[in-house]
């Protein structure tokens, strides 16, 4: 008898610990489709960048120190997720995994807020996403990143709160996962975006 | 049930090294972005090396990123989590590439016919 | 408050009144029917809200049935215009409605035709081939069904409130630009392919993870059925494909939203990127279509030619290759761009070695024929029908792929004929073959068999009357789109031969729902009791009753081999009596149907301008899937004490 229930049990621990693999697994293949997204306007962003149409290019426009800094939040803000889920894995500590992700949502709204206020920079200068086919590209791929950070940090909002809630159950850890996933992915997008967008649009 | 789709190595997220990874990573990743910055504000470099010395740093930085942050497991076989990333970056190098290549060739091709670019509007000034 | 939605929208001429009248009426008939008989209950808690794949699959068929009556109603309309708009006559229909029919019949047949097929039998098929006894993600499944239907319905709204698109099914600007498109057509376009861009994309994570992660015990990629495999090439495609598609018509709807410059004539827009991701799409989307039919075929083949299937291995090392090439080719599709040499020359070189994997699949079900017992079953003859007609649009596309030809021959109805011919001859018989070959799997009994033969018939034969004058026109200089033509061209009696061969093939659609009809009507000669229908099933589907019991599979089956039921069969397996487990089966939700509802009301609102409707529908949907993150009790257990009382009741009738 004693055994037959410990079996059931495994059996049921197994089979909750299949399914947030399965999640995973789908939401990776999910990212995998969201790098053809932004393949593709990268793509149009390569093909665009120089008809300014006699405005002004990356070169004139782009504050290069207030990007560094946006990058290096963004960066940051990937390593503290890093760390509520290896509190959230290991140490089983929920205060640290609600701590770490608080300073997490904490840097994503200042990236977001920094990207709003370049946006809105630009835009009260005249260098509207109207003004040329490269701005209009410009402000689209990174637009759509920022509006990737957001939806994360709406999901974050959420996680936290199913955290608190439940507290760190297996389901609650695998959706910390699969979140890690996103954030991170995102962060590599952003340093194509650093890279292709800021870095060589200074040269 | 197979078993063959981990996608992270859990067992490393819930391992003692797991710390030491991402703050090896952020290191690195911070080194990674500075340096270019670096390079590139200051123009250290002509413009030519300046291009492929920042896309192969992006290229290495992608790479820390995703063996010290993303912790994708190697457990198990076959490996699909891999696979399909791989297959993703094969399939979006074709898009990126072949795009690029086949506007730039219709630039060159409208640029032959005439030394002064009929289409104005792209505002395209040739060198 | 509405936007830019005044009276104004509600249909002016008499053809689109008298359209939208009858809609309604069907409409209103079907409701007034559902509450008659007081069904609304059972269709909610049973269909509505199911998300067992077998309902969903149904579901997307029978939403490919409806769309394609309104898309074959567009080719009849289209061809009739042709035959009568000669010289000084000008036809029953105004150019500009004109074009919103062929725009609208392609839209239709590809996206809400061909896909929710695709899906429907992908759905009805592939979770019993690996032994599966659901997909990976049911609620997924729900959420795509629901919101490919939310795009038809908006594709169907456009006929009676406002218009549709006039600008071809890529819609290429800058004429789908909002300088040149002003009104709502494209608009609806953009939304209701949105909706059904972001349900294929989803279904298509979803049977891929189904594929690597739900197989059964033993059944290792080299054992899966061809089926499976070529529904894992085409879903693969579609994870990196439809992303594109997306980004492209996004930036159009910016442009015409927002007044961005991507595709623009001007303020340094570049129309031809737009041809160039569109493409990067659309190319590889034919071969999301047809690699499933190819599967259908390999299935039919081996079941009706009593062999097993002639060399497996390279069928499927031709899928792996079809798929990766299918990626690299999509310039031959604007080779008068105006690229240089280079650039034509490697994609047109791509575009001809796609033709010999494709090839090496048509010699294997050669060979699979040869020398094997055919039964001429309706399957079958969709079969070679299928090989026939396609071995002539496979060269013709070859033909098509010489960048030189193509100078001549682009947009040409050379090409229209070319792609029919692919496509009624590839995806449309295939499909049609798969439903006939699994409809006894699914409902117990097979569909008229005389009346299925008779189908087949009208079809091929009113396809080849429709098409080699539409090859020969091409070939005589007529271009593709024309409302009008001109008595000197001499083109009118090779058009009058081809509407003919519509109106053949309209015989061929009411002989098809009269296949179905007959086969309900008759079904009690018909029915399917021993869950092997055909009678030389090899695999997994056809070891499980027919129709399946909801959990597919009793106890999961074991696979030892590629013929795993073959060897069930004929093997020297000992039988055991079955040991039953409990199964845990996912629970109803209405959220797939709500998001659905909720998306199709956010894009109504967007393309009317009625922006307090669009905010919230982005809101309600962003809340629907917070409701669903935290609902915890998504599955519920059949106890093996229940399953083995329905297992009795199932054996004893």
């Amino acid at each position: 008898m004693t055994t037959e229930i410990l079996h059931h049990s495994e059996d049921a621990h197994e089979l909750h610990h299949n399914k947030e693999a399965k999640a995973l697994f789908g939401f990776w293949v999910y990212i995998m489709s969201d790098i053809l997204l932004f393949g593709s306007l990268f793509a149009v962003y390569a093909v665009l960048h120089n008809n300014t149409f006699g405005g002004p290019s990356a070169k004139d426009l782009f504050s290069m120190p207030f990007v560094l800094i946006e990058t290096l939040i963004l960066l940051t803000s990937s390593f503290t997720y890093g760390l509520a889920s290896v509190y959230a894995r290991h140490h089983d500590r929920k205060d640290m995994v609600v701590f770490w992700m608080m300073v997490t949502m904490f840097l994503g709204v200042a990236f977001v807020t920094m990207e709003i206020s370049e946006f809105a920079k630009l835009f009260s200068e005249g260098h509207s996403w109207q003004a040329s086919g490269f701005l209009s590209s410009f402000f689209t791929l990174v637009g759509t990143h920022g509006v990737h950070v957001t939806l994360g940090l709406v999901w974050m909002g959420g996680l936290l709160a199913q955290v608190l809630k439940y507290g760190l159950t297996q389901t609650t850890v695998g959706k910390i996962s699969t979140l890690g996933l996103f954030w991170h992915f995102l962060d590599i997008v952003w340093i194509f975006i650093f890279t292709f967008v800021y870095l060589m649009g200074a040269l | 049930m197979t078993n063959d789709f981990k996608v992270i190595d859990e067992q490393f997220e819930a391992g003692r090294n797991a710390i030491n990874s991402y703050v090896i990573g952020f290191v690195l990743s911070i080194a990674l972005t500075l340096i270019p910055y670096v390079m590139v504000v200051n123009h250290m470099l002509s413009v030519q090396t300046a291009v492929v010395s920042v896309v192969g740093i992006a290229l290495a930085q992608l790479l820390v990123q995703v063996i010290f942050f993303l912790h994708l497991s190697r457990k198990s076989k076959p490996e699909w989590n891999l696979i399909v990333f791989i297959y993703t970056i094969l399939m979006v190098v074709f898009l990126v590439i072949g795009s690029i290549w086949i506007m730039n060739n219709l630039k060159y091709n409208m640029n032959m016919a005439d030394a002064s670019p009929l289409n104005s509007n792209e505002g395209y000034i040739p060198q | 408050m509405l936007g830019n939605l005044t009276l104004a929208a509600l249909p002016q001429d008499h053809i689109v009144l008298g359209a939208s009248i009858f809609m309604g009426i069907c409409a209103v008939g079907i409701i007034g029917a559902i509450t008659y008989f007081k069904k609304w209950k059972w269709l909610w808690t049973e269909w509505l809200t199911s998300v067992d794949h077998k309902k969903i699959g149904i579901m997307y068929v029978i939403l490919a049935f409806v769309m394609i009556v309104r898309g074959f109603a567009d080719a009849v309309m289209m061809k009739a215009q042709q035959v009568f708009s000669v010289g000084t006559s000008y036809g029953y229909l105004p150019p500009e409605h004109y074009d919103q029919i062929f725009t609208g019949h392609a839209v239709v047949m590809i996206f809400f035709v061909a896909m929710p097929l695709l899906f429907g039998l992908i759905n009805l098929v592939l979770p019993l081939q690996i032994g599966s006894r659901d997909v990976a993600y049911p609620f997924l499944n729900s959420l795509t069904l629901w919101l490919t239907v939310a795009g038809a319905a908006l594709v169907n709204v456009s006929l009676a409130i406002g218009e549709f698109a006039a600008v071809g099914w890529l819609a290429y600007p800058p004429l789908s630009g909002i300088l040149f498109s002003p009104g709502v057509g494209v608009d609806y376009y953009i939304w209701a392919l949105q909706l059904s861009g972001a349900a294929s994309l989803i279904g298509g994570i979803n049977f891929f993870a189904t594929i690597i992660m739900m197989r059964c015990k033993g059944m290792t990629f080299m054992r899966m059925p061809v089926f499976v495999w070529t529904v894992f090439g085409s879903m693969a495609l579609v994870i990196v494909t439809f992303p594109i598609f997306t980004a492209a018509i996004s930036l159009l709807a910016l442009d015409r939203l927002m007044g961005m410059h991507f595709f623009t004539a001007d303020f340094g827009g570049n129309a031809m990127m737009y041809i160039n991701l569109i493409w990067a799409w659309g190319h590889p989307e034919v071969y999301i279509l047809v690699l499933p039919a190819f599967g259908i075929f390999s299935e039919v083949v081996s079941m009706f030619s009593k062999k097993k299937l002639f060399g497996y291995t390279t069928m499927i090392w031709a899928v792996i290759a079809i798929t990766f090439l299918s990626f690299v080719v999509w310039a031959h599709h604007f080779f008068t761009m105006g690229a240089g040499a280079d650039v034509n020359a490697f994609f047109g070189i791509m575009t001809m070695i796609i033709a010999v994997p494709t090839g090496v699949k048509v010699f294997n079900w050669l060979f699979t024929m040869f020398r094997g017992r055919i039964t001429f079953a309706s399957p079958m003859l969709w079969l070679i029908g299928f090989i026939f007609t396609f071995t002539i649009g496979g060269m013709t596309g070859v033909l098509l792929a010489v960048p030189g030809a193509d100078f001549q021959l682009h947009n040409s109805l050379f090409l229209i004929a070319h792609f029919h011919n692919t496509i009624i001859g590839g995806v449309v018989f295939g499909y049609f073959a798969g439903l006939i070959y699994w409809f006894p799997k699914i409902f117990g009994f097979k569909l008229s068999e005389s009346f299925g033969k008779a189908t087949f018939w009208a079809w091929i034969i009113g396809f080849f009357v429709t098409f080699i004058p539409v090859y020969i026109l091409g070939l005589q200089g007529m271009t593709r789109r024309l409302s009008h033509i001109d008595a000197g061209t001499g083109w009118e009696p090779l058009l009058i031969i081809s509407a003919i061969g519509v109106l053949i093939i309209a015989v061929g659609v009411v002989l098809l729902i009269l296949q179905f009809v007959m086969g309900v009507i008759q079904r009690k000669n018909n029915m399917d009791t021993t869950g092997d229908a055909w009678g030389e099933g090899r695999t997994l589907e056809w070891s499980t009753s027919s129709p399946p019991p909801f959990y597919n599979f009793a106890v999961i089956p074991t696979v030892h081999g590629r013929h795993a039921f073959w060897d069930m069969k004929y093997g020297n397996a000992v039988k055991e009596t079955p040991h039953y487990e409990d199964i845990h089966m996912p629970r109803n939700t209405g959220i797939g149907f709500y998001i659905g509802g909720i998306a199709f009301l956010m894009c109504f609102g967007i393309v009317w301008h009625i922006w307090w409707l669009a905010g919230a529908g982005i809101l309600g949907i962003i809340i629907a899937a917070i409701v669903r993150s935290f609902d915890y009790h998504t599955e519920y257990t059949v106890s093996a004490a229940q399953v083995a009382t329905i297992e009795g009741a199932r054996t004893n009738k």
